[in-house]
């Protein structure tokens, strides 16, 4: 990952495994978004590639891949949700473009879609009148519209309370279960890493690489790294 | 949803009743893109029916995904409301999850929106107070515009002068190419349209008179406070409005410095200040214009029509353009900030507010512009 001639991250080199919620972790600054901002594609890596299975993503044409992007669900940082639409339009327009369906079948699923998340009668909504924990939720709303295989959350729990950020939590672990989709979240936040993560990478801005990978509760008791131990344990030496 | 299967065996649906048992069975292919039974019969066998129990049962569901779970989502909710309850337990473990995710949070019906009527009455009511509003709220701003002002002037405002400078220069040299573009082409096009009349009665001389007292007393005042309300207006909207929804004027103001201060009166002077000298200079490209058609078309020697043109302009014509030019960029300035400082928090809103200054801006020069018409003529000016 670079930008012009500044390397950000090198020899980055994992595998997330289908049904994984997946953690990328790593200190303020260590490029954790910006990885998830390679992985779907609104950066593009300086060298190496990103494979959805045996799918070349960083090599596909374009064609192939927008298509392989109504495969993808992502949460943005801030929600991501249009301010100019209600919560309804913001969740039915990936459905008006990518489906056949009636707007009858379109307003049951994106009824169904809020009632998921909690929000069930905020339809009508726009996204500043409502707040930053339901942004966040109905941005999964929208992320969810067209029943993806994989989901990338962005910092589900900045912002949020502690009840809320649990809430959430709770929910991706729901999702997984019944949906059987793969997830990828970027956070620091070590309750999150804890409770929902299966499988992780560990970024470090100082050597510029990943310096560990694994299951993160496995990571918290047997990493022999100490960067990851200190921040696994909250900056206390294990 | 979890394993997508675009085609299969076509879905159905069947449904019994006996002893207030409503038992439903469905099969195929529940998923997008195929056609699928639609709740209605089964809502409305539930809810003519009102049985106590509505089982669902699956009989070779070979795929599902959210249509499903909306299918079941509605029938549960027919269920629940006519007492009865749904039992799922014989759907997949997936479905039944998201049946109880969809739920668990019971709606908040007093945030349902829709349906709610309005009469016209209604209407104009709303839109009466909230004008009056609105209306006030405008006075408030001039009101702490004017405060503002006397403190810059006893030089207790707080503002960066670095950032006034920078305003001045984009608001003065930066706009030097668009006001000499727009001004030439209305000094040669004022100098087409007084040549067709004149022409015909011998008077293509007068061209020259024309040009000068059109462009100095009011076109290229006019003209210049649009094009710096399209310029300027618009971008101090838009940038307030960014840092309103950004909420750095909030920081600014529980830092204890004013928004109006720091803000609102560096861009307004910078406005105010520039407007009049960009139009000196637009009155000379304005007359060099006219002067250009004069000579090529109209056959007037340059030396003649600038010798006309400086016997039709008088000081107090230049001055009253330039007035007009100093209140332009007042309303401009103050119509920009206004909006940019009241804009909504989102992408939307300062969009909004960027419209409405350059809205506002132009019905602004203009309502001023008929004022300062019949205003000079009325007093001989």
């Amino acid at each position: 990952m670079a930008f012009g001639s500044y390397v950000l991250m090198r020899d980055l080199t994992f595998d997330v495994n289908r049904g994984d919620v997946f953690v990328i972790m790593g200190g303020s600054g260590s490029g954790k978004s910006t990885l998830l901002r390679h992985m779907i594609g609104l950066l593009e890596p300086a060298a190496g590639s990103i494979w959805y299975g045996d799918v070349n993503f960083t090599a596909a044409d374009p064609g192939e891949r927008e298509r392989f992007l109504r495969r993808i669900g992502i949460l943005y940082q801030t929600g991501g949700l249009w301010s100019s639409m209600t919560l309804a339009e913001n969740i039915a327009l990936p459905l008006q473009e990518f489906t056949d369906l009636s707007k009858r079948e379109i307003s049951e699923l994106v009824s169904l879609k809020l009632a998921l998340v909690g929000l069930r009668g905020f339809e009508e909504y726009y996204p500043s009148e409502i707040s930053g924990g339901m942004q966040k939720r109905a941005g999964l709303a929208r992320a969810m519209a067209l029943d993806p295989e994989f989901l990338f959350f962005d910092e589900p729990s900045a912002g949020l309370d502690p009840i809320s950020s649990r809430r959430l939590d709770d929910l991706i672990l729901e999702l997984r279960e019944s949906l059987g989709a793969t997830i990828v979240v970027v956070t620091h936040e070590l309750d999150s890493i804890f409770t929902i993560g299966t499988n992780s990478v560990f970024l470090d801005p100082e050597s510029r690489t990943m310096i560990a990978s694994g299951p993160p509760t496995a990571l918290r008791d047997h990493s022999q790294d100490p960067r990851v131990r200190r921040f696994l344990h909250r900056g206390e030496e294990a | 949803m979890s394993q997508p299967v675009p085609a299969g065996p076509h879905p159905t649906l069947r449904f019994t009743q006996t002893d207030g048992q409503l038992t439903a069975s469905l099969s195929g292919s529940w998923v997008t893109g195929q056609s699928l039974p639609t709740p209605e019969g089964l809502v409305s066998g539930i809810v003519q029916g009102r049985p106590e129990r509505v089982v669902i049962e699956v009989d070779d569901l070979s795929g599902w995904d959210s249509r499903l779970i909306g299918f079941l989502d509605q029938v549960g909710r027919a269920a629940r409301q006519v007492g009865a309850t749904p039992d799922w337990s014989g759907l997949p473990g997936g479905v039944q999850r998201l049946l109880a995710l969809a739920s668990a949070v019971p709606e908040r019906t007093d945030a349902r929106r829709d349906g709610i009527q309005t009469t016209t009455l209604e209407a104009v009511g709303r839109r009466t107070i909230s004008a009056t509003h609105r209306g006030g709220d405008a006075l408030a701003f001039l009101g702490e515009v004017i405060l503002g002002f006397g403190r810059f002037f006893r030089g207790k405002a707080r503002y960066r002068p670095t950032d006034l400078w920078l305003l001045f220069q984009e608001a003065g040299m930066g706009a030097l190419g668009v006001v000499s573009l727009i001004n030439i082409l209305i000094g040669m096009i004022l100098a087409f349209v007084g040549a067709s009349q004149l022409q015909a009665y011998g008077a293509s001389i007068y061209v020259a008179d024309l040009v000068a007292i059109a462009v100095v007393r009011d076109m290229a005042a006019i003209m210049t406070a649009i094009v710096m309300s399209g310029r300027s207006g618009a971008a101090y909207a838009a940038a307030l409005g960014t840092m309103n929804s950004n909420q750095e004027i909030d920081a600014l103001r529980t830092l204890g410095i004013s928004p109006i201060e720091f803000l609102v009166i560096p861009r307004v002077l910078a406005l105010t200040l520039m407007l009049p000298l960009l139009t000196i200079y637009a009155d000379v490209v304005g007359i060099i214009g006219g002067a250009f058609v004069a000579d090529t078309m109209l056959g007037t020697s340059l030396k003649l029509y600038l010798q006309q043109t400086w016997s039709a302009l008088s000081p107090k014509l230049l001055l009253g353009g330039l007035f007009k030019a100093t209140t332009y960029g007042l309303l401009v300035g103050l119509a920009g900030t206004y909006q940019g400082l009241r804009s909504g928090r989102s992408a939307a809103g300062v969009g909004d507010a960027t419209t409405r200054a350059v809205v506002a801006s132009i019905i602004l020069i203009i309502s001023a512009a008929g004022a300062y018409a019949v205003l000079f003529y009325a007093f001989g000016w």
